[in-house]
């Protein structure tokens, strides 16, 4: 199926195009009625992106930077950041994340209202970065939330972080927002550790997140039939 | 030198000496000479040793211990004490909380990192690690498993019980102190809040508005640098340093590479140590335009922080122009620094410094003459000279009080004795003060490169290295002025290629450990204030 050509002023859309996790978001077609609803409200989601203010260390800093005059983040909505995680819609975990820090964040993003994003900014979020080997450090924050959006870079520089966000608006652009995006959340449940080797915790208490990547497992039937028709 | 080993025999008859040739004497002393000692270094007229530079905690590979750094303001000397604890499984040393005000962390950290227990300690917690964490990880021989400490997802468990341990007839008896009383009214502050500038928890018991304590919980962000330097060939390790105090990267990463120059023995080109003093200089700039954002916006004026960022990035083009990154630099190696200057960054630079000045009264005419800033500002949260040196703060937090301890001026480094510059020194003490030091600070800053880059010097930017850097064995220690303060690093070397311990000394750390006594007694809005003008920066509180 050929799937909408999101419209970003200032961005060719062809630069997109190395994602192709984002067509599974469309894969299934909607509605008529629905999807122009759909994109309706997600053309207004995604140009008022509001970010908690949240920074642990160096990438917090870039984070401010595109706040500034020179790369000013209110071009594309992002401007309104929040201290507190109830009105936020996205987190961008900027910086390293260690063991003592792990359940705070988490906690974070429980307190987000849904729908909710996550941003790993910098390569600490995204693996640890040069302090992998570390004995308090956690190995991306991917073990924790569910990462929507990677920005790499040590720090990353603001033109990345802009980039990056705009992936994010992307991904807001094409996601179904009745039935799925606007669904309830999860109940909450008693955390436990994550020891290595294990699935990350939140594989299982998020499965019926709807912006995940690994949500599309969820709908095995509609994989199997479009399989089918595909190969007719 | 003479004079103060003799002194030290009549009171520890058992001392062994070592560096009597240097000018910092090193003396090793037993833990039950140690606890008498404390009280002669503090009080006696011929020592004097009032500030406390810092506090290493060692594995020295059987036993475990502690370096002390001690420096006399009055009698500008300086000893370094060695007191190895003498059981393994159970390492005790004597507290020197009485005596200084920062021994009180700077325990609380080595408890925390080789599990020795100070004697007489008020408050022996944790200071970084959670409360549930098992082991002691600088230890050399410590388990690092992920099974034994694994990324926990539920709460720490916060215990409202600190407890201490006393001396009696020979006997070490555990105390529970309760840090709270049950009818306390406790507020937490962070980890996630805007004002704390990082990831930094306040525990705050207040009465209506009134601060009456305040317990720092630190560690949100400690990332176990110095563990891992352990294991990194020294031109790694370098690459840390910019990532403790960010927005001093330069600085930083001075400190370390001069300390292992100096301990190689290397001589390094006179264009590098142009370079470094300019890049430094420049930096300063930056991390103080950075403050003037921060403070005003956790006072609520959003303005300025345009007008700062404006200005700031016109330094980090500077940077990027000669091949240094924005934000974490990665600019000088052992050796001088890694790319030649770009043809164009004395034009730019010379550019910049005559456009600074003419911008920074628009600065003051925007904030600091306002009249809520003034009020939150002047006599809120007064730091006297006797306290900053007692509590190790250094700085421009410490030259508002009065304490002349810019170490460019008094233990000038790199080329710091060739230029002409004014310590900037205020008596005050309060918030005022301590933003008004830095930006006078930024005049002196343009003053210095106005200087070094007229005589800058044509020549090599990098002194040739071998491939496998070794540093000969024995204890080092270099210490700069950063934009917050003093910075020191410490590596013990045996002879390999990887330090056997690298110690760095965080000037964020005495100034978080200040902010319970700057705000007893005060507002809670007083708390934001204070903590925009100390000015910390909390990876480098956590390391
Ligand atoms: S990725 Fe680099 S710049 Fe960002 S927080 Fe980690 S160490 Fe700092």
């Amino acid at each position: 199926m050929e799937i909408k050509k999101p419209k970003i002023k200032g961005l060719p859309y062809n630069e997109f195009k190395d994602n192709e996790y984002i067509e599974e978001l469309r894969r299934n077609g909607v509605g008529v009625i629905v999807g122009v609803l759909d994109e309706l409200i997600n053309w207004g989601r995604s140009n008022s992106v509001w970010p908690l203010t949240f920074a642990t260390s160096c990438c917090g800093i870039e984070f401010m930077s595109i706040g500034a005059a020179r790369y000013d983040f209110a071009r594309f909505g992002f401007e309104v950041t929040r201290a507190s995680p109830r009105q936020a819609d996205v987190i961008m975990v900027a910086g390293t994340i260690v063991t003592k820090m792990a359940p705070v964040l988490l906690r974070l993003y429980e307190q987000m209202a849904d729908p909710k994003y996550v941003v790993a900014v910098g390569n600490c979020a995204i693996s640890g970065g040069p302090f992998t080997n570390s004995y308090h450090v956690v190995q991306g924050v991917d073990k924790i939330l569910p990462v929507d959006v990677f920005i790499p870079g040590c720090p990353t520089r603001p033109e990345a972080l802009l980039y990056g966000m705009m992936q994010l608006q992307r991904k807001i652009k094409l996601e179904h927002f009745f039935g799925e995006v606007n669904k309830k959340e999860p109940k909450s449940h008693q955390m436990p550790a994550i020891y290595p080797g294990e699935e990350p915790v939140f594989a299982e208490k998020y499965k019926q997140h709807p912006i995940l990547a690994n949500a599309a497992q969820n709908r095995p039937q509609a994989d199997t039939k479009q399989a089918e028709t595909k190969a007719e | 030198m003479s004079t103060l080993k003799a002194q030290i025999q009549n009171i520890c008859p058992q001392a062994a000496f070592s560096h009597e040739d240097t000018d910092t004497l090193h003396a090793e002393v037993s833990p039950k000479e140690l606890a008498g000692l404390f009280k002669h270094l503090k009080t006696d007229k011929t020592f004097l040793f009032d500030y406390m530079e810092d506090l290493i905690g060692m594995d020295f590979g059987e036993k475990l211990g502690v370096i002390y750094r001690f420096y006399s303001t009055e009698n500008k000397q300086r000893i370094v004490l060695i007191c190895q604890a003498e059981s393994r499984e159970k390492p005790e040393l004597p507290s020197a909380t009485p005596w200084w005000g920062i021994a009180n962390f700077y325990e609380r950290e080595v408890y925390d990192f080789f599990g020795i227990i100070f004697i007489g300690h008020p408050d022996m917690r944790r200071l970084f690690l959670r409360n549930d964490w098992v082991g002691y990880p600088l230890r050399k021989d410590y388990d690092a498993s992920p099974e034994i400490n694994p990324v926990r997802l539920d709460a720490e468990p916060m215990d409202d019980i600190a407890p201490s341990y006393s001396e009696k007839d020979g006997k070490i008896e555990e105390e529970d102190n309760l840090r709270f009383q049950k009818d306390e009214y406790v507020v937490n502050i962070g980890p996630q809040h805007p004002a704390t500038h990082g990831v930094l928890h306040f525990q705050v018991s207040l009465e209506g508005e009134t601060v009456k304590k305040v317990d720092v919980h630190c560690g949100y962000i400690h990332r176990g640098i110095e563990k891992m330097c352990e294991s990194l060939t020294y031109p790694q390790t370098i690459g840390y340093t910019d990532r403790l105090d960010y927005l001093s990267a330069h600085q930083n990463r001075h400190a370390l590479c001069a300390c292992i120059e100096e301990a190689m023995g290397l001589e390094i080109p006179r264009r590098a140590q142009y370079i470094r003093a300019l890049m430094d200089e420049l930096s300063r700039i930056q991390s103080h335009l950075l403050m003037y954002a921060c403070y005003c916006m956790d006072l609520g004026a959003l303005t300025p922080f345009f007008y700062a960022f404006r200005d700031r990035e016109k330094i980090l083009n500077i940077f990027e122009d000669s091949g240094a990154g924005r934000l974490i630099q990665n600019y000088y190696v052992i050796g001088g620094v890694s790319r030649d200057l770009h043809p164009d960054f004395v034009k730019k630079t010379a550019e910049f410094i005559k456009y600074l000045p003419t911008v920074l009264p628009e600065y003051h005419k925007v904030f600091t003459g306002n009249v809520i800033f003034q009020q939150r500002s002047k006599g809120i949260g007064i730091l006297t000279r006797e306290q900053a040196i007692s509590n190790g703060v250094t700085g421009p937090a410490a030259r508002a009080s009065g304490w002349a301890c810019d170490l460019r001026k008094h233990q000038p480094y790199s080329v710091y004795d060739e230029v002409e510059f004014n310590e900037i020194i205020r008596t005050g003490g309060d918030c005022f003060d301590r933003y008004m030091v830095r930006m006078d600070e930024i005049h002196e800053s343009i003053a210095i490169i106005d200087q070094l880059l007229a005589k800058l010097p044509e020549g090599d930017y990098c002194a040739k290295t071998k491939p496998v850097i070794k540093l000969p064995e024995g204890r080092y220690f270099k210490s700069v002025e950063t934009a917050r303060g003093e910075f020191g690093v410490f590596i013990e070397s045996r002879g390999e290629k990887y330090p056997w311990r690298l110690k760095f000394h965080p000037p964020c750390l005495p100034l978080v450990s200040v902010v319970d006594l700057l705000t007893r007694g005060g507002k809670i809005a007083d708390l934001i204030s204070i903590g925009a003008s100390l000015d910390y920066v909390v990876p480098d509180i956590d390391r």
